[in-house]
């Protein structure tokens, strides 16, 4: 019997399945809950490592259902959306083990897995989504799981920060959908198509086009947190820390970006892109996203908030790289898409270790933590040196591949960009790095707990930031090495130029 | 003969249409509930009307089964109705009797029912 | 004599006679015509679904006295989710109508209700439907009173009355139509009907009058009293089922009966009320202070997205597109069918666990009642129309369609309509995040939430993606 039709229905169902059992187990069933989960992350891991393998040696993956002609639900594997899935899965273990430690003593732990895990099965299924109704389709399921994770608390802040999530979210949701729907009465179909599925648009539809390009980028910009459709983002940091990082690194700002991706090179095809002049207006928009962002991360005191403005500027070198024509910008963009995810989910987890273990949440509390916590603050240190963009780690590759490309493409203002918010990075990351590791402790932290007789903080807390600091060493160190993420970024870019 | 009994359905029908414009209008200008359900059966004995002035074939022929059928049924069915609402607002008319001295203390009312 | 058409609709009779004669019996008797009746339900709508058309005249009359009924595609999915919605409607009043006085009220009226809204579906001819529709107006206005308050009366009585207008209404149009034709069977009336002055005083009386039952913006204002004061299982059953009875008969005169009469024009209009109804019903919900009210004026909401199929369905030809957009239409009425059971009967749970209904004051109720919130999510987001529920798919095709047509301003009602309904179902759900302590177990109340839940998860994972089957049983009757 040939598996291979069903292999991305059961890598979203992987973790959706468990997810739905989790939310009917009791509150006190910890060992089966923990189970259900490592087992869900587990399988989804190997099932992708087999698609991996398969997608290298030339197999075709595609699960399909058809609703009515013209309306089909498709996964499929293309080079992109491994390249996605293989990051938030390997991400999804690790916040998963984070999330177990982090949560272990806090009320409504099933309703907050079985969200969990149906937030991670969104993602995968954005990923592998073949075409943009399916992609359309996940993105809403995403928004939806998200919710009940930013609200998880129950706190005036947290049910605030959720109600604007949701204004943001369900009104950018309404545009990708009208857009997606426009763009299906014009082209008839909405497959994603290497080189853009538009084929050969007559002259007359390209105000359309246009337009229905803005609908599509709003839609997508909300969630990828471009200016000036960003302000949910720091609302929704009342989040628990797992739910941060995986909103900023694995889930939700990434699905943004993702689409986006998809949007220029799979949907319009970079050149007809292009030839609207809607590269430069996408150009323009990430340039401001990122040099508003690190501005506006200088003046945080509160660190979740720095981490997340971060991320606003962050994310939109993804996009960035989509708006400059040539290969080069396009790994850039594409490898900036795993190298943020792996740094800023390892900031986020020890932001998330600082406040669970001695109560620091503001910057100007941080002064000589890195002698309480050593190895949080090594992990802290790693991610931070990687966003300025500092070699071996992977964020210099991304800097390097988008300057570069840019430089290629006579963008030269783009360089401008890279060098301006480098600084800023530079600006808003050092001092912390400063105060942690040269000023002297205070006699008392805010509030501190014992949490492991022998280590820093508890196990499952350490663990992650160090081992996705160490990805992200590794990732920068051994990029020309087969299966990287950079090698799959050129690969992914070589075919879309037809090389 | 075919022209009499077009001119005495045209009646009838014409009647029954009649009947039930009226019953519409008394529907919709008057507040009781009594009156509503009065215009209701205004406008419904207006139908019946119009179905009898249909089965008309001329005084020596059968007139036709269907329509008759149609006025049976329909009756009954708005008798039945008519039940219906007559309980609920017999139901509501109790309460009232029973709450109003309770409420407002004192006799307002111009008919004295609610004795 | 096992004729599937005639046992769907006499089961339910028989079963209401039985139990006005055995009132002691009756939750058994109910609970077994319940379950008889679905499984021949299900029957029906398998054997259309395998290709058959059924039609069959009791007692052996024929056309024109005798009472025949049928079933095609549209019926039959329908008739399919009734009985569903029905069932699992019962199962909940096992438990919500406990005690045996309030039992012995409730079984024979919903059983005629049941009977009067399989015998709906099915009908043949325009005759029958009126009988039909007088009797679910009558068994529907008398359980939505069962409550007993002031309240659940007058609003009852006031549906009572606007229906029997409408069903007056509906058969002037009928009287005339068999002055014309001398025939009363939809399918002959449908080969003669030449478009004039008979034809369109007729379609306007037929179809005015329904509109009135089917609660179309601005003819709405009876039912979210109605449907607010009545009791949880009933006001599911009135919301999902009985509003839906006369909207799927607008459809069958629209579709099959007055094809060839009806103008662009008046399918504008009636697509203009329901876009009126998505923002008004919507509106009001959000503004609605008790879950019960704001399921109800969400109803009205809803009926405005089905009426806003019939002006595309008009100007789109016969062809694929049309099937299309028929298919999203019935897609989107079983849906919400099973999203507003759902909704109406975990805010009965949470009513009667609670003794109200104020969302204000909703807060610890849905901490403790995890699976009547679990619920209300879950049709929550059919009635959103987020995917994968049927809405979603529904609303893809209706906007495609529309901006395909260049009416481009359907969209728009439907952008707004989505996110007012976003914004009404998560001022409920936001209650459900609090700090109160944690329930410790899923299931409170078995008999009341799983039917609910049952019905939710299906509106809002199972009808969307089975959109193919629903559409070969669409394409299979006629």
């Amino acid at each position: 019997m040939n598996l291979d039709p069903y292999l991305p229905l059961a890598i979203v169902l992987s973790s959706a399945l468990p997810g739905a059992l989790i939310f009917f187990l009791g509150e006190d069933s910890y060992r089966l809950r923990t189970a259900l989960n490592l087992f869900g992350a587990l399988l989804k891991i190997i099932l992708v490592g087999w698609m991996i393998w398969g997608v290298f040696h030339g197999h075709v993956y595609e699960s399909r259902l058809t609703l009515m002609p013209g309306l089909e639900l498709v996964l499929s594997a293309d080079a992109l959306s491994v390249l996605f899935v293989a990051l938030s899965t390997v991400l999804w273990l690790v916040t998963t083990i984070y999330a177990i430690g982090y949560l272990e003593h806090s009320p409504n732990r099933s309703r907050f897995f079985g969200f969990f895990s149906l937030c991670v099965s969104a993602t995968v299924g954005i990923a592998l989504s073949g075409n943009l109704m399916t992609f359309v389709v996940f993105y809403e399921i995403l928004t939806l799981a998200t919710y009940p994770l930013v609200a998880h608390r129950g706190t005036p802040d947290a049910d605030h920060g959720a109600k604007v999530y949701l204004a943001y979210t369900m009104s950018g949701g309404v545009l990708l959908f009208v857009g997606a729907v426009w763009l299906q009465t014009l082209v008839g179909q909405l497959t994603f198509t290497q080189g853009g599925l538009l084929g050969a648009a007559p002259e007359a539809l390209h105000g359309q086009f246009i337009l229905i390009f803005f609908l599509l980028l709003a839609g997508l910009g909300v969630k990828a947190a471009l200016v000036p459709l960003h302000g949910w983002l720091p609302q929704a940091m009342v989040a628990p820390a797992p739910v941060s990082a995986l909103l900023h690194a694995v889930a939700v700002v990434k699905a943004g970006a993702f689409g986006i991706v998809r949007l220029v090179y799979d949907v319009y095809g970079v050149e007809f892109a292009d030839d609207l002049g809607l590269l430069t207006v996408l150009g323009v928009l990430a340039a401001t996203t990122i040099i508003y962002g690190s501005l506006k991360a200088l003046s945080q005191d509160g660190l979740k908030k720095r981490l997340a403005y971060s991320t606003v500027s962050q994310v939109s070198y993804i996009a960035l790289g989509a708006s400059v024509l040539g290969p080069i910008a396009t790994i850039g963009g594409l490898v900036h898409l795993v190298h943020q995810g792996i740094m800023k989910i390892t900031l986020f987890f020890c932001a998330g270790n600082y406040a669970e273990t001695l109560g620091v949440h503001k910057v100007s509390e941080m002064n000589g933590i890195g002698r309480r916590m050593p190895w949080t603050t090594l992990a802290f240190t790693v991610g931070a040196l990687g966003m300025i963009g500092i070699p071996p780690v992977a964020g210099f590759i991304t800097k390097w591949y988008l300057g570069l490309g840019a430089a290629t493409a006579g963008a030269y203002w783009v360089i401008v960009v890279l060098l301006v918010s480098s600084l800023l990075n530079a600006a808003y990351f050092l001092p912390i790095l400063y105060r942690a590791w040269f000023r002297p402790p205070p006699d008392q932290w805010p509030e501190e707990a014992v949490l492991s007789k022998r280590l820093e903080t508890a196990p499952a807390l350490l663990w992650p930031p160090v081992v996705t600091a160490l990805l992200a060493v590794v990732a920068g160190l051994l990029a020309a090495a087969p299966f990287s993420p950079l090698e799959w970024a050129t690969l992914i870019a070589e075919r879309e130029y037809g090389r | 003969m075919s022209h009499e009994i077009l001119i005495t359905q045209l009646l009838y029908g014409g009647a029954g249409l009649l009947f039930f414009l009226l019953g519409v209008w008394s529907f919709i200008s008057h507040e009781p509930l009594w009156r509503k359900l009065i215009a209701l059966n205004i406008m419904g004995a207006g139908v019946f009307h119009v179905l009898v002035a249909v089965a008309y074939r001329g005084l020596d022929a059968p007139p036709d089964p269907v329509p008759h059928a149609l006025v049976l049924t329909g009756i009954v069915v708005a008798v039945s109705a008519t039940a219906l609402a007559l309980a609920f607002g017999r139901r509501l008319d109790r309460e009232d009797s029973e709450r109003t001295p309770e409420v407002q203390g004192v006799d307002d009312r111009e008919d004295g029912t609610h004795v | 004599m096992f004729d599937p058409l005639a046992l769907a609709v006499a089961l339910p009779l028989l079963g209401a006679l039985l139990v006005t004669m055995l009132p002691g019996w009756s939750r058994a008797l109910g609970m077994l015509t319940a379950l008889a009746t679905t499984v021949v339900a299900l029957w029906l709508t398998v054997t259309v679904w395998g290709g058959a058309s059924l039609h069959s005249d009791l007692g052996g009359w024929g056309v024109p006295l005798g009472i025949a009924l049928r079933a095609d595609g549209l019926a039959a999915a329908l008739v399919a989710m009734a009985n569903l919605v029905a069932l699992a409607i019962s199962i909940n009043a096992t438990g919500y109508f406990g005690t045996a006085e309030s039992s012995r009220k409730f079984w024979p009226l919903w059983l005629l209700l049941w009977s009067a809204l399989n015998g709906l579906f099915l009908a043949a001819d325009l005759f029958n439907l009126y009988v039909m529709l007088e009797l679910l107006g009558l068994s529907a206005a008398a359980l939505g009173a069962l409550t007993g308050t002031r309240e659940a009366a007058e609003a009852n009585l006031r549906y009572l009355l606007v229906g029997l207008l409408g069903s007056m209404t509906y058969l002037l149009g009928v009287a005339l139509l068999y002055t014309a034709y001398g025939t009363l069977d939809l399918e002959q009336v449908a080969a003669s009907l030449t478009p004039g002055p008979v034809a369109l005083s007729a379609l306007a009386l037929m179809v005015g009058g329904l509109l009135l039952k089917a609660a179309l913006f601005p003819l709405h204002f009876w039912l979210p009293p109605a449907h607010a004061n009545a009791p949880a299982p009933v006001s599911a059953a009135l919301s999902a089922l009985v509003v839906k009875a006369a909207i799927y008969l607008v459809l069958r005169l629209w579709l099959d009966l007055f094809d060839g009469i009806v103008t662009e024009a008046a399918g504008m209009l009636l697509g203009l009320l329901g876009a009126g109804a998505v923002l008004w019903g919507s509106w009001r919900a959000l503004r609605a202070e008790r879950l019960k009210l704001l399921a109800a004026y969400s109803t009205v909401a809803q009926v405005g997205y089905l009426f806003m199929f019939l002006p595309l369905l008009t100007a789109t030809p016969d062809g694929p597109e049309r099937e299309r957009l028929l298919t999203a239409l019935v897609l989107l009425a079983l849906t919400h069918g099973f999203a507003k059971a759902g909704f109406f009967l975990a805010a009965g749970l949470v009513q009667k666990s609670t003794g109200h209904d104020r969302i204000r004051e909703l807060g610890g109720a849905a901490q403790s009642l995890p699976a009547a919130t679990f619920t209300l999510g879950l049709a929550g987001v059919a009635l959103i129309g987020l995917p994968p529920s049927g809405t979603f798919f529904a609303k893809w095709v209706l906007v495609g369609q529309a901006i395909a047509l260049g009416q481009w301003w359907w969209a728009l009602v439907v952008m707004a309509g989505t996110l007012l309904a976003a914004a009404y179902v998560f001022r409920v759900l936001a209650r459900a995040f609090n700090r109160e302590p944690t329930p410790k177990c899923f299931l409170t109340d078995p008999r009341t939430e799983i039917p609910a839940l049952l019905l939710a998860a299906l509106s809002a994972l199972g009808v969307g993606l089975a959109a193919q089957p629903i559409a070969v049983l669409l394409g299979a009757g006629d």
